[in-house]
């Protein structure tokens, strides 16, 4: 508004003005910067004092009867055996998918593809989790079945197969669908980034396609793919929609295509809405552990990522 | 083998390398032993197709090790691997979307659909529409209203903090401590999961207003917590992109800094900024886990945000599938599900679409 004065001799109020104005506009970007950090200690503090009550009740009052720690043990655990079989499953198709589109696809083409991948983080989770419960835990009931016919002395493909489908491997699958965008896309920055002086020098001493990628792109990329299968694994750990729909869930087993298991986020999402009292706060409690093991697998992933800059060999 | 030993005799150069056609015989061959197996087994297209495609892989790479030697072998083989995972990428994409389509069609055409929303629609209801074939009661207005408005709000709160922080980042910071402080707690923010951020929405506003405190304006801060990192990180990387001699050609002229700031900086790298709220809400608005726990459920058209439940159509897909209004015939609820589920899908593309337009469309002015 002090700028529509045109008046010359104003000139010293206007410059006071201005100078209120740049200390409004900076303090409100500070604030905003501040309230980030504020945020995020308010995520931690509300959860915690949400959760003491739990922690201060007699074991007996807690779900399960035997104290928080044997309640929320299990759930951890399931939550775990669901990441990792997302991962075991995305890391390589999503590395091979960053790969394809990085190397391997033709240029023009290439970027359309890209976006094409990026169409599967696009999806809503809860219709991946429909889509898991009523397409795929059904098309699946067969291979589970033949499974734990053929299968069936190793404990993880121990029978008798669900019937419906809805298994810890369903969802692990789903969730791999989910994850698997997430880490082509972002191994996909770091494999364009290889440096191309290495990459033409391999051709040119003869390397074939393949080698040149083990000698001058993977090698310089291994810290970006291991901090994007990080990243993913905080998304995997943290994903709700898909277990809730799609898992059956029951107590800790060892077998996969049996119902049974449960993640912490999908027992929130089940529960929560239904809770009162204790009940309330022992979700809160378990929503702080998941809240503090995603914390955990992020900063470290970000650390990874913070210390590959340094040696990076981009610039 | 014959054709080997003339293509010795014709040139050094060609030694050791299979002929041009090479891969379209395979190719060929491959389709063809494909369909003979699979007329053995039970023909189905899905079942050909894969078969073709491995019998394909594998003969390219033992033609290879044949002729090319085992280097070659290798990398024919990393090629196939490679070209392999991203098809297999694609068939989720595609089953989602096919089964989305076939499933939500019928519901979307609906008449009534986009402007009923659940309220009086009981499992009565529900039983008499399958028993005498009638169409499915019912819709999704009351979702699509509190969807929309839910989002509403938390762009509102997102995007002020957001853009400010990325100012501060980038403007003012001058990357001291803080800022790097501040970059680390947005990456971190990132990855908080949704259920979490729907979590303390709930703690928070249960320890001010009580607890079950469940509105439309508590759904909207927990989106927020999911939001600003994004929007923090895409203005951020718009406003470092704006060429420093236009902010200099500014403080030349005499221009306040904060001016410079919102006539000079801001205009330049708005359209990125755009860009990147608008793929910030495609996000937030197929979130679902956070509605859960702080928006309640409704069957009935509430557009006040700060009091009573809210719907919204993540929450209405996954109540319509856990909990069928009428649990003997889920058949209309599992409709109006997938029929949620396919408009939420088209909300979120268009959303997607408009982020690409509006970046196109605000960029700014090159031609001289």
């Amino acid at each position: 508004m002090s700028t529509t004065k045109l008046v010359p001799k104003a000139g010293a109020g206007q410059a006071a003005k201005g100078r209120i104005g740049d200390k409004v506009f900076s303090g409100a970007a500070l604030t905003a910067g501040a309230l980030i950090v504020a945020v995020l200690f308010a995520v931690a503090l509300f959860l915690i004092v949400q959760a003491l009550p739990t922690f201060g009740a007699a074991p007996a009052d807690i779900t399960g009867g035997e104290g928080f720690f044997s309640y929320i043990f299990p759930i951890v655990i399931g939550t775990l055996i669901a990441a990792t079989i997302a991962l075991l499953i995305a890391t390589p198709i999503g590395v091979a998918v960053a790969l394809f589109i990085s190397h391997y696809a033709p240029r023009k083409l290439a970027k359309g593809l890209g976006y094409v991948v990026d169409l599967l983080a696009a999806i809503p989770s809860v219709v991946y989790g429909a889509w898991g419960a009523s397409f795929l835990a059904s098309s699946l009931k067969g291979p589970y079945a033949w499974l734990a016919e053929n299968a069936g002395w190793i404990p993880i493909f121990a029978g008798p197969a669900s019937g419906t489908g809805k298994t810890i491997l369903t969802a692990g699958i789903v969730l791999a669908v989910m994850v698997l965008p997430i880490i082509a896309s972002l191994t996909r920055e770091i494999f364009l980034q290889a440096p191309m002086l290495h990459q033409e020098a391999a051709l040119a001493l003869g390397a074939t396609r393949w080698e040149m990628i083990r000698m001058a792109v993977l090698p310089f990329a291994r810290g970006g793919i291991i901090s994007a299968v990080m990243l993913g694994l905080g998304r995997a750990l943290g994903e709700t929609m898909a277990v809730a729909l799609v898992l059956s869930s029951g107590p800790l087993i060892a077998s996969l295509i049996r119902s049974g298991n449960q993640t912490i986020a999908a027992e929130i999402a089940l529960d929560f809405p239904e809770a009162f009292g204790l009940r309330m706060h022992e979700l809160i409690a378990a929503g702080l552990v998941l809240f503090f093991i995603t914390l955990l697998v992020n900063m470290v992933a970000r650390w990874i990522i913070n210390r590959h800059k340094e040696f990076s060999g981009a610039n | 083998m014959a054709t080997l030993m003339t293509e010795r005799k014709r040139s050094a150069l060609t030694r050791g390398r299979l002929p041009r056609y090479t891969p379209y015989v395979i190719a060929a061959a491959a389709i063809v032993i494909a369909a003979a197996l699979m007329s053995l087994i039970g023909f189905n297209v899905f079942g050909w197709a894969v078969l073709s495609a491995v019998l394909f892989a594998a003969g390219n790479v033992i033609s290879a090790a044949v002729v090319e030697g085992r280097r070659k072998a290798t990398d024919k083989f990393a090629t196939s691997l490679v070209v392999g995972a991203f098809l297999i990428a694609l068939l989720p994409l595609v089953s989602v979307i096919w089964t989305v389509l076939v499933n939500g069609v019928p519901g979307l055409l609906n008449p009534g659909f986009l402007s009923s929303s659940m309220n009086g629609v009981t499992g009565a209801v529900d039983n008499a529409s399958v028993k005498d074939g009638t169409p499915v009661m019912g819709g999704v207005y009351h979702a699509l209203v509190g969807s929309v408005l839910i989002t509403l709000w938390a762009t509102i709160i997102s995007v002020p903090v957001g853009l400010l922080t990325a100012i501060y980042l980038v403007e003012y910071s001058a990357d001291n401590k803080f800022s790097k402080v501040i970059t680390f707690l947005v990456d971190v923010m990132t990855g908080i999961p949704s259920i979490v951020a729907g979590l303390f929405a709930a703690a928070f506003f249960a320890m001010i207003l009580g607890p079950g405190t469940k509105t439309g304006f508590v759904a909207a801060v927990a989106l927020s917590v999911l939001m600003i990192p994004v929007v923090v990180r895409s203005s951020e990387e718009m406003l470092k992109i704006v060429p420093n001699e236009l902010r200099e050609a500014a403080y030349a002229l005499g221009v306040r800094k904060w001016r410079t700031i919102v006539k000079v900086v801001i205009p330049t790298a708005i359209s990125g900024i755009a860009s990147g709220v608008t793929l910030a809400i495609a996000r937030v608005i197929g979130e679902t886990a956070p509605l859960l726990v702080t928006a309640g459920f409704a069957s009935s058209i509430n557009m006040n945000v700060f009091a009573g439940w809210m719907s919204s159509l993540p929450t209405f897909i996954y109540t319509q599938i856990m909990t069928p209004t009428s649990p003997s015939n889920a058949d209309p609820s599992t409709q109006r599900a997938w029929a949620a589920a396919l408009l939420l899908i088209i909300l979120v593309m268009l959303l997607n679409l408009g982020a690409r337009l509006v970046a196109s469309l605000f960029a700014p002015k090159t031609g001289r």
